[in-house]
């Protein structure tokens, strides 16, 4: 298609505006390191609407670039690692079928939250934060229903669109 | 794009919740052995250090409050103080845990030997 690249830009601004929208809420969960993952709607869209490979680029590119604007360094590695993890789990469900789409993105969240902690170990050489598993695998189930359940709702919306 | 849940959604969270409790039943039974220390300070001033690890009495402030460390865990047994609020609290095993006893200024405070459980926030 030959509109793929503006596109994909779309999907680049929009996973962009909502990683800005979500450092605007203030809702704290009262965990540290839990947040709802607005990002990730786009992603999980993305899963269904574009080739993978263009997904796992979309992944890449938002996090570089919401790492650099809103971020560090670090955030960047965390969210890299969680990103990349999150979407080759929720690949690998989404071609093995029997998921709906709110099951591979409550895979897709807890491997998110997985793939940060995994980081974090190796970062501060403890496997100590490991205690926080608990906590990151609740949580990371209950936000990525929540995404799962919207990503749903937007495609449906959007079935005309194809990419 | 249909909305309904499949068999194996539930098993998927099944499984994710399983794995969650049992990481936290293996972290409360490993979590706590690890043996760490007591520091006891009276009006500011380290008196000394303590492990968890080994069961003993310490006489701390030449005599005003008795600390006891029994099964890892730090408790303050007597005090001369009238209020008695540091005897009546729990005991303290976990990082950053305290005993304060105001009137004689001593403050028991755990250090546990393993890192401090938040070494990094995200966000």
């Amino acid at each position: 298609m030959k509109n793929r690249v503006a596109y994909f830009g779309v999907f680049t601004a929009l996973a962009l505006i909502f990683s800005y929208v979500e450092t605007l809420i203030p809702i704290s969960f009262g965990i540290p390191g839990v947040k709802l993952g607005l990002a990730n709607l786009i992603i999980v869209i993305a899963l269904y609407k574009m080739k993978l490979k263009e997904a796992y680029l979309l992944s890449v590119v938002r996090v570089l670039l919401s790492g650099l604007i809103f971020g560090n360094y670090f955030s960047i590695l965390y969210s890299l690692a969680g990103g990349l993890l999150s979407l080759t789990v929720m690949a690998f469900l989404k071609k093995r079928d029997g998921y709906s789409i709110m099951g591979i993105s409550i895979a897709g969240g807890v491997c998110h939250n997985i793939g940060q902690l995994a980081v974090a170990a190796f970062v501060v050489e403890t496997f100590h934060v490991f205690y926080y598993v608990p906590v990151l695998l609740i949580a990371g189930s209950a936000t990525g229903l929540l995404i799962g359940i919207l990503a749903g709702h937007m495609l449906n919306r959007l079935v005309n669109i194809q990419f | 794009m249909k909305m309904e849940w499949k068999k194996k959604d539930i098993l998927l969270i099944i499984v994710i919740f399983a794995v969650a409790f049992l990481a936290y039943y293996l972290h409360e039974m490993i979590g706590t052995k690890g043996a760490g220390s007591v520091t006891v300070k009276v009006n500011g001033v380290i008196e000394g250090s303590y492990s968890l690890g080994e069961d003993q009495e310490i006489e701390i402030n030449g005599g005003t409050n008795r600390l006891i460390i029994k099964n890892g865990k730090a408790d303050m047994e007597a005090a001369d103080c009238p209020d008695k609020l540091c005897v009546n609290q729990k005991a303290v095993s976990k990082n950053g845990e305290s005993i304060i006893c105001l009137p004689n200024k001593v403050i028991v405070e755990v250090e546990s030997s393993e890192n401090g459980e938040f070494d990094a926030v995200t966000n």
